[in-house]
């Protein structure tokens, strides 16, 4: 199975994406995923975004992120790792959908 | 024996005392204390020694880009001009002081988790690249009076240990009223202003209404992007001070500064600088979220194994999206706070104290402001947001021009710590350290002590009993049931 590729954006790529990634990382375990997850700031991301399947941030954030080919998942609640699995469950059935 | 000498020798001159190797070094034991596989390991090790190879790249870009700007504000106003930059400093202190702030920065680790083990102060602070502002900071504090490496290895621990436990505790009643009670807690050095602006907001905005309830301009958000926001604010700076020098020092002098042949490509010189700066602050930043990217998670890991149970203590933008719009209008009234500011230390305090000029950056404006109008609307609404990011503007200009004084020949670097709690915190074992080598450490100890016992006070009378500021007929030990707004 090929390895998913999920990018958490943060304003700075620092502290809260980092958070996104440690989160997404323990849902996708949850979810029997493999993904390889990376870190970015809003500035790189739309640069990174072409090469993801997943992208996770926030929801200001993902209107200025624009339209990109990845999947766009908001998540509210940062530390809520309930909501981070349920929502990439959701994404990850329309991705599957497409292929 | 000579060759256990040498290879001792070794060892520690060319990797323990070479930063890089060191931060490398600790990443891999972390990740193979989570029993990561080899390649991981590697790979790991290797993206933070080079993050901080990144780091030192952009130091050196962040240096020939302030240089000019330094010469023409002391030549446009007579005044030394500093534009605080967390990145900037950080990273130009790890030139002369990098091993000791890496080992601190691991040790004060340990000793936080420990202080949550052993107090009612249960917080992990995970926002690694203010951990490492801060051990960077008290390293450069302690070193200043020469202290000697070791026990500046030791105190700057403890010190950091402390600050990375005690921050969360006292911020969290109002945390947990932007929050609504969920179990996060907020670990970001900016935190005085943010419980400033609670406390603020709860005075002067008792009737106002919440900034979610206003519609806001979208145009302004485009400054959450860091690089934009430090690249159009640094053009600007520089060109306010460029045409300023030119118009006082004449063009001869001026063209000087940047080698340029005549006035306007003297302009087009600043701006060019002020396009560097922001690249050089890119760059590390890219360095940085390399390092982070790998140690967190594994200090997050055997975080979560000593202390289980414990509240993370995150970065300050997980507070954003509880009040969006408060985040933009308490980033343009801490702006606000700051332009004022600088005016009242241009027009007096920089005559009377000797406090040097503090230019507003916007990242620590916009992401420290922003989370003071989070916490100032979440007590005091709309008023609230304004007042409350108004309170850390002043506080993150007047604070860190205090603490250049206690920074010795690096508080020379035409930037500086930006956010209030470095500041604070500098400021006070800056002073308390220069009692004397005995009194000093003795005033530390006694600092640390104070601080645990009142954190944990505090933690057991306002936190643990659930009070929640700026709610109505709220008194400390009331159910929190009984206080629903």
């Amino acid at each position: 199975m090929r390895r998913l590729n999920v990018l958490a954006v943060c304003g700075m790529g620092l502290g809260t994406g980092l958070l996104l990634r440690m989160q997404a990382e323990k849902a996708l375990n949850q979810l029997g995923v493999l993904a390889d997850l990376e870190v970015a700031d809003i500035g790189s991301a739309r640069a990174l975004a072409p090469s993801a399947d997943v992208v996770i941030t926030s929801a200001e954030l993902a209107m200025q992120l624009g339209d990109v080919n990845a999947a766009v998942v908001t998540i509210t609640n940062f530390v809520d790792v309930v909501e981070i699995r349920d929502k990439l469950a959701v994404a990850l059935g329309h991705l599957e959908a497409r292929h | 024996m000579n060759v256990v000498v040498a290879v001792a020798q070794f060892l520690v001159n060319e990797i323990l005392s070479k930063p890089f190797y060191l931060v490398g070094l600790m990443t891999a034991v972390g990740l193979v204390a989570l029993r990561r596989r080899l390649g991981e390991v590697v790979s790991g090790a290797l993206k933070a020694t080079m993050g901080f190879l990144i780091l030192v790249v952009g130091a050196n870009t962040v240096v020939s880009a302030l240089t000019p700007l330094g010469t023409m504000i002391l030549g446009a106003v007579g005044a030394r001009g500093v534009v605080p930059t967390n990145e900037a400093i950080v990273a130009l202190a790890q030139k002369n002081y990098g091993a000791i702030v890496a080992w601190v920065m691991i040790t004060g680790f340990g000793i936080s988790l420990l202080i949550a083990r052993l107090t009612p102060l249960r917080y992990v602070f995970l926002t690694g690249h203010h951990v490492f502002f801060m051990a960077t900071m008290l390293a450069v504090v302690l070193l200043s009076v020469n202290m000697p490496q070791v026990q500046a290895w030791i105190v700057g621990s403890l010190l950091l240990g402390t600050i990375m436990v005690i921050m969360p505790a006292f911020a969290q009643p109002w945390m947990r009223r932007v929050t609504g009670d969920q179990p996060v807690a907020i670990g970001h050095f900016g935190s005085l202003g943010y419980i400033s602006a609670g406390i603020a907001g709860q005075l002067v905005g008792r009737r106002s209404e919440s900034t979610e309830n206003m519609r806001f301009p979208e145009g302004l958000r485009f400054l959450r992007e860091p690089m934009i926001a430090t690249a159009l604010s640094m053009v600007v700076i520089y060109l306010i001070f460029a045409i300023a020098y030119l118009a006082r020092a004449g063009q001869a002098a001026a063209i000087k500064v940047t080698g340029s042949p005549d006035w306007a490509s003297y302009l087009m010189a600043s701006i060019l600088q002020a396009l560097q700066f922001g690249v050089g602050v890119a760059l590390i930043l890219f360095g940085v979220r390399t390092i982070l990217g790998e140690i967190v998670p594994a200090f997050a890991g055997i975080a979560e194994r000593i202390v289980p149970g414990a509240l993370p203590a995150l970065d300050c933008p997980v507070s954003f999206p509880y009040a969006p719009n408060a985040v933009l209008v308490g980033f343009l009234a801490s702006f606000l706070g700051g332009l004022l500011s600088l005016v009242a230390i241009a027009v007096a305090f920089h005559a009377w104290w000797g406090l040097a000029l503090i230019l507003p950056g916007m990242v620590p404006h916009f992401f420290t402001g922003g989370t003071a109008g989070v916490f100032g609307n979440a007590t005091g609404g709309r008023r609230g947001a304004a007042v409350g990011g108004f309170v850390n503007g002043v506080l993150i200009t007047f604070l860190p021009a205090f603490l250049l004084f206690v920074l010795g020949s690096l508080g020379f670097a035409n930037t500086t710590f930006g956010d209030a709690d470095f500041a604070w915190y500098g400021i006070v074992v800056g002073n308390v350290v220069r009692l004397g080598p005995a009194v000093g450490i003795a005033g530390l100890a006694v600092v640390l002590l104070v601080l645990i016992a009142l954190a944990s006070l505090f933690q057991k009378r306002f936190v643990e009993s659930g009070w929640t500021p700026g709610k109505p007929a709220e008194t400390p030990g009331e159910a929190p049931a009984m206080a629903k707004a």
